[in-house]
């Protein structure tokens, strides 16, 4: 058998210069490239410039901020920030940001908890109806959102619950949102389950092999359903609206919205830069949990 | 240590499909048993039964003296090897080891002496901090024999566990199981096992006694070598051997008392020993024999078939011959010694089958042995010091419903 060494070379190969067929496709695939790139970073740029704006122009005085469209500000100041924090009622948005924790922590925990014992349920047991079940489950995914809101309203007020936290969150641990016990069931269909037969002939329960063996196995897939969760309470504005209405309960969404109704000449810079401020937990979670949370959506990603 | 006894377990689906038919298997204390069969035989699902991961439709199981049916499988006292190693992603092999013990509440000290010590008999005491995903399969399935030796079980469960190693690999690891079955034996805690495999060579090499399963029906429970030597019927035969025995359909007729074989129009008589062990009825049969027990003779040689070569495959030892008899075909193994001269595609030969080692089988696709003789029905006629030491444990298998579990139930029938 001859090695790679015997095989005769060709006499292009054997030549140090490049032909001219090769120096053409060459030149196109440089060129190609080019143009591939350009294009690709003049639509990320187009694509990412209103959220660099925002940054741009909370630094930006309250004239400055309309005089031009360009987002890096001529003299930079954070009086946005300084007088924004203050906002114009008796509270910092410190409170605000603690308000919107005191709804968004809990609703994250009792979704992740609630959505994995059901989708767990789902995936792995089987009981009379749950065809059904799992129909009506994934029937109200299709439920706007706003159908239900005068009906729960209503729930609520009987309950008493009007101007708490509690109709924002409570829902939410008893797997509400349909969508995060889908993607968990999808995510668990992925996963074999040999791993929980070893579990249970090492003589764990269920509750047992559901803590030790299918949640940590679960991971990506909770941290998405986390941050997912983290990030749709920050930004809900119709929640809070529809139940909270003492000022001081108000989470950052609504604090927000304060701001704008307070004043008369909106003061811009301090709303973009409570706007930037708001952003940033959001931004910092998915920073954080950013690896996880590409490998739980990409559903299917376990290895056997 | 203990037994594990079998008794008319059968397995029915919500839709009815009946998997598994009223099987009876008896295991003995530290016996190597290896359920075998093709895909579909339903081996993994008794497996199951036993482990408690499938629920039991009928009958019952029996491990020591408990009857077990209704116990998680934490509780039956079993350990079980997946095909796929099934160790915890998430979890350091030392913690993949020690986890049944710490559901157990173990004390630290003897999680620690138990994980050291299995951690020596299978060598992977430097392993024991990495994630399974940094293991190799050979390692990976290591330490998954380690998760069932550490837990100290009444009974061991292998559901096809080398499948997903390489040929060498599977071999080595063969060999380490069996070794680790003896060791236990000669330690004095001999480990009670149940294999399910489809690879005969493993089954073979592996089992103190073999179980044959086709659709869900126990066709021959015994040791390896009455296995092959003695088919309880013609499913274990073919099943059994490679390549494959020949079965071919045949006329049995006696005249005066002299029995003779009839394919395709070519007669042999059928030498006296065996002639005397045929029990049933003059007629149609099968005709079972081994490509190994097949000789080479010139055409139209007294008590040969005579046929076309169809194909001949040289494999380096030996040559497989094929030949054509009318209808039917035989393999014929032939040493490679005598490939020179050997017949090619397109001549013509005899094939003489060794009078001894032929096999005839009632007609039928799992027709029974006929050819066993009546001694059989005693109990075994074996000579053979290693048969007589298992004949006790060959009268365990059955398959009552279809009556063709055992040589003793084929004969009476």
């Amino acid at each position: 058998m001859s090695t790679l060494t015997e095989i005769p070379l060709t006499p292009a190969a054997l030549s140090d210069a490049p032909t001219a067929l090769q120096i053409k496709l060459r030149k196109r695939a440089r060129f190609n490239a080019f143009v591939r790139y350009a294009l690709l970073t003049i639509v990320g740029f187009i694509m990412i410039y209103p959220l660099l704006w925002l940054i741009g122009a909370s630094f930006k005085t309250n004239g400055e901020m309309f005089s031009s469209a360009w987002f890096w500000p001529r003299n930079p100041t954070v009086q946005g920030y300084v007088d924004g924090w203050q906002t114009s009622t008796p509270y910092t948005f410190a409170t605000f940001f603690l308000n919107s924790m005191q709804i968004a922590i809990p609703k994250v925990i009792g979704t992740a908890i609630s959505s994995t014992l059901v989708a767990y349920g789902f995936a792995r047991f089987d009981f009379p109806g749950k065809k059904i079940l799992f129909a009506i489950l994934i029937a109200t995914l299709l439920l706007p959102d706003v159908v239900t809101r005068i009906p729960q309203y209503l729930l609520f007020r009987e309950l008493g619950w009007l101007d708490t936290y509690l109709p924002l969150f409570v829902p939410q641990w008893f797997a509400w949102e349909a969508f995060f016990v889908f993607m968990l069931v999808q995510f668990l269909r992925a996963i074999p389950r040999e791993m929980e037969e070893a579990a249970r002939v090492d003589g764990a329960n269920t509750l047992q092999t559901l803590i030790f063996i299918v949640v940590p196995m679960l991971m990506p897939a909770l941290v998405s359903v986390c941050l997912f969760q983290f990030m749709w309470t920050m930004n809900d504005f119709l929640g809070p609206l529809i139940y909270i209405s003492t000022v001081e309960k108000y989470p950052i969404s609504l604090a927000l919205k304060l701001s704008i109704d307070a004043t008369e000449a909106f003061n811009w810079n301090q709303i973009l830069a409570m706007t930037v401020l708001a952003l940033t937990p959001s931004l910092v979670v998915f920073f954080l949990a950013q690896k996880s949370f590409i490998e739980g959506i990409s559903t299917g990603g376990t290895k056997g | 240590m203990a037994e594990l006894q079998l008794r008319s377990v059968e397995k029915t689906y919500g839709n009815g499909f009946k998997a598994v038919h009223g099987i009876n298997l008896d295991v003995k204390e530290g016996e190597f048993m290896v359920l075998v069969g093709p895909s579909g035989c339903a081996k993994s699902t008794t497996l199951r039964m036993i482990a408690g991961l499938e629920t039991i439709s009928c009958g019952e199981v029996r491990i020591g003296d408990q009857i077990v049916n209704d116990l998680v499988p934490g509780k039956r006292g079993i350990a079980m090897v997946f095909q796929n190693y099934a160790l915890y992603p998430h979890m350091k092999v030392h913690r993949n080891l020690s986890f049944g013990l710490r559901l157990r509440g173990a004390s630290r000290q003897t999680i620690q002496s138990s994980t050291d010590t299995v951690s020596g008999i299978l060598e992977i005491e430097e392993l024991l901090d990495r994630l399974p995903k940094q293991l190799s399969g050979g390692q990976a399935q290591r330490v998954a024999l380690g998760r069932a030796l550490i837990k100290q079980p009444e009974v061991f469960l292998f559901d096809e566990p080398l499948s997903n190693l390489d040929a060498k690999l599977r071999a080595s690891m063969r060999v380490r199981i069996t070794d680790l079955h003896k060791r236990l034996r000669d330690e004095g805690r001999p480990a009670t096992v149940v294999y399910v495999t489809h690879d005969q060579v493993e089954a073979m090499t592996m089992g103190d006694r073999i179980c044959v399963m086709k659709d869900g029906h126990i066709m021959q429970v015994a040791d390896p070598v009455t296995l092959y030597e003695r088919p309880a019927n013609a499913f274990v035969a073919g099943f059994i051997g490679m390549p494959e025995m020949n079965l071919v359909d045949a006329v049995l007729t006696r005249q005066d008392g002299v029995p003779s074989l009839t394919v395709e129009g070519q007669t042999i008589a059928i030498p006296d020993g065996l002639g005397k062990r045929i029990v049933g009825p003059d007629g149609p049969v099968r005709l079972g024999i081994r490509p190994q027990h097949l000789d080479l003779v010139a055409p139209d040689t007294p008590g040969a078939f005579t046929g076309t070569v169809a194909n001949v495959e040289f494999m380096g030892h030996e040559s497989n011959l094929y030949l054509r008899v009318g209808e039917a075909d035989f393999v014929a193994v032939t040493p490679a010694e005598a490939r020179f001269g050997q017949p090619a595609r397109g001549d013509r030969i005899g094939l003489r089958p060794q009078g001894q080692k032929l096999h005839l089988f009632t007609a039928g696709d799992n027709g029974g042995n006929i050819s066993l003789g009546t001694q059989h029905l005693q109990g075994g006629n074996d000579d053979n010091a290693y048969h007589s030491r298992t004949r006790a444990h060959d009268n365990s298998a059955g398959d009552d419903k279809l009556g063709r579990g055992t040589p003793h139930e084929l004969v009476g029938r």
